[in-house]
């Protein structure tokens, strides 16, 4: 609208600076209906400089640099040089590769699952009123805000090694297979128990979605003779499907980048024979240990592929199985 | 923030007793390894990893006073002090450079403003490890590598999407006519942002805060990556030599130092859970 009038005041306006310069902060336009316009234009460009530079310097820029080094050899000193697509047929030869594409897809798809079920089964224990509730809440979110750390992941070294807890746990069943860090097959699941503890981050994002579910539909399914297998099934997860949509798409992205539990856990060698070489560990270590920039990069691409696929798949899939409000119950 | 009203109380499933034994069995699990890790500072090297036993029959606190020493002769309170230095300067830029853009996006109608906020959001969904490759290669041409400088630009730069989201979620939420009356008595956006919008906006500046400083402590990527001189070191990095050093002989100073890297954040967790929490709840319900 603003626009509009500016412009209706005389074409002149443009190519004339003394006009300009009149009208600007002038009488005529104060007396207007709308005196905001180009000025809430720059204030807001103002507001969001700091924005629109972290964003061109540090990600759209970035992001550019990466895909055309994705296609070059470079080392960080010789400039770099094209190769086409030579970093990613490597890629796909590549063994070590291939292994760090397995580990991955196993922790997301074993860890997540039972993370989220994990987190929904507290969440809905801990949606009933009870006395202590908020005590437990706040102690189950705990880990996920240390399980991040160095310190959990030495603490998890600890726990899983040979002759430790875990371990001697496992004794009482009468199963004797040592630590499960220094054992190939094991040690990924101790990687999806350090996760599936921090469990706290999505069961309060259930909690919350729960406690919008009208307990009036509960009511009603119950006069019907639902049993609470089927009360689950036909009504609290269509309720609550927005936010598990919202968990299974923040805690898939976020599994896929795993890296400082597995490099501290596996003692900065992503093994033992390559077990937990997530697909981080083996960016960083052919990047940073190896020099092989370009191929680094070329990775971080197919990785952000990977994630814009599930995303999308994710987003595909809402439509059969996530109920919006609007849609009606 | 009263949104309990429908939390049913279902009477006939399990009872009282029922519900306070599974509540206590998850806590047991929850909590167990952080027990352990107590009772485990408290042991000789030897004993750490063998013995079964919560706690120590006979307590020792030579594991924590060894951490007096430094790692490598270098006093364990540097790595303090650089991690709280990088924490707290996190802090600052995401609460000014996050809360600015969140204004905008919210009560300044500039063009453009739906694009970027879509862009924004985007960029919410973004694996960091593409950009970590060409950041490093232009803080390394900037001459940049081995300074705090890399792990605190983006803070001021908001590119921590997720907090921007939040604020902007918070923002909705305020009424609309204390701004339009604000305007009419003729305060400025600048104004306007400083004494009413950002007062108003406390409890999502604080989550904000809380969230970023204990992300800025754990963080062990980005020090990795772009300290390399240990007198620069932050905690986790430090924590990282003393497994090099030597992860058999020291198992007891490894685990007391993990605990002693844990007390802030702790620290943090205790007095500010409910900020934390529901912080974490309401960017997830209007996702």
């Amino acid at each position: 609208m603003t626009h509009i009038q500016t412009s209706a005041s005389g074409p002149a306006l443009k190519s004339d600076p003394a006009a300009a310069e009149w009208n600007g902060p002038g009488r005529k336009n104060r007396a207007a209906p709308q005196p905001r316009g180009h000025r809430e234009n720059l204030t807001g460009y103002l507001f969001m400089s700091p924005w629109i530079a972290g964003f061109l310097f540090l990600i759209a820029g970035p992001m550019v640099f990466s895909l055309y080094l994705a296609f070059t050899d470079y080392n960080l000193f010789d400039a770099p040089r094209w190769v086409g697509l030579q970093n990613f047929t490597d890629m796909f030869a590549d063994p070590r590769w291939r292994q760090s594409v397995k580990v991955t897809s196993w922790y997301v798809l074993i860890g997540t699952p039972i993370k989220l079920a994990a987190a929904l089964a507290v969440a809905m224990l801990l949606a009933q009123k009870r006395w202590g509730q908020s005590f437990y809440r706040a102690a189950f979110y705990a880990p996920s805000l240390i399980g991040a750390s160095v310190s959990a992941a030495i603490v998890w070294r600890a726990l899983f090694s040979d002759g430790a807890v875990v371990d001697r746990g496992q004794q009482l069943f009468g199963i004797d297979a040592g630590g499960w860090i220094g054992d190939p097959e094991m040690i990924i699941y101790a990687l999806v128990g350090l996760t599936v503890w921090q469990f706290g981050a999505p069961m309060v994002i259930f909690l919350a979605g729960l406690k919008q579910v009208p307990k009036e539909l509960y009511e009603a399914a119950e006069m019907d003779g639902a049993g609470s297998w089927r009360r689950f099934w036909s009504i609290t997860l269509p309720m609550i499907s927005p936010v598990l949509f919202f968990n299974v798409l923040l805690e898939t992205i976020h599994s896929f980048q795993i890296f400082a539990s597995a490099y501290i856990v596996s003692n900065g060698t992503c093994g033992p024979g390559d077990a937990t070489l997530v697909y981080t560990c083996y960016l960083y270590d052919q990047g940073f240990a190896n020099s092989r920039m370009g191929f680094a990069s070329a990775m971080a691409w197919l990785l952000l592929v990977a994630v814009g696929l599930v995303t999308a798949v994710l987003f595909w899939s809402q439509k059969r199985w996530v109920h919006y409000e609007e849609d009606g119950r | 923030m009263s949104r309990t009203e429908a939390t049913a109380p279902r009477r006939r499933l399990p009872g009282s007793l029922a519900w306070h034994l599974g509540a206590l069995a998850i806590l047991v699990v929850i909590l167990y390894p952080v027990v352990w890790t107590i009772g485990a500072s408290f042991k000789p090297s030897e004993d750490i990893v063998g013995a079964l036993n919560l706690f120590p029959t006979d307590p020792i606190t030579s594991n924590y006073r060894r951490l007096a020493d430094g790692i490598a002769d270098i006093p364990i309170w540097r790595f303090f002090l650089n991690s709280a230095y990088i924490s707290v300067g996190s802090v600052i830029g995401v609460v000014f450079s996050c809360s600015l853009t969140a204004y905008a996006f919210t009560k300044v109608r500039f063009a453009g403003r739906k694009i970027m906020f879509t862009v924004m959001v985007g960029t919410l969904l973004l694996p960091y490890h593409v950009l970590i490759i060409p950041q490093y290669v232009i803080f390394q041409k900037l001459e940049l590598i081995n300074t705090f400088t890399p792990l605190l630009i983006g803070k001021f730069l908001a590119t921590d999407a997720f907090f921007v989201f939040l604020m902007v979620q918070f923002m909705r939420g305020l009424p609309k006519e204390l701004d339009e009356a604000a305007r009419l008595d003729g305060c400025g956006h600048l104004r306007i942002y400083w004494s009413i919008v950002m007062p108003l906006c406390r409890p999502a500046l604080i989550t904000s805060a809380i969230f970023t400083f204990i992300q800025a402590w754990n963080d062990f990527m980005g020090p990795l990556l772009y300290l390399n001189e240990p007198d620069k070191y932050t905690v986790s990095m430090g924590l990282r030599m003393f497994i090099d050093q030597d992860a058999v002989a020291d198992y007891g100073g490894m685990i007391a130092m993990s605990l002693v890297a844990l007390l802030p954040v702790l620290a943090f967790f205790l007095a500010f859970q409910r900020y934390l929490i529901d912080g974490m709840a309401t960017s997830g319900l209007k996702g």
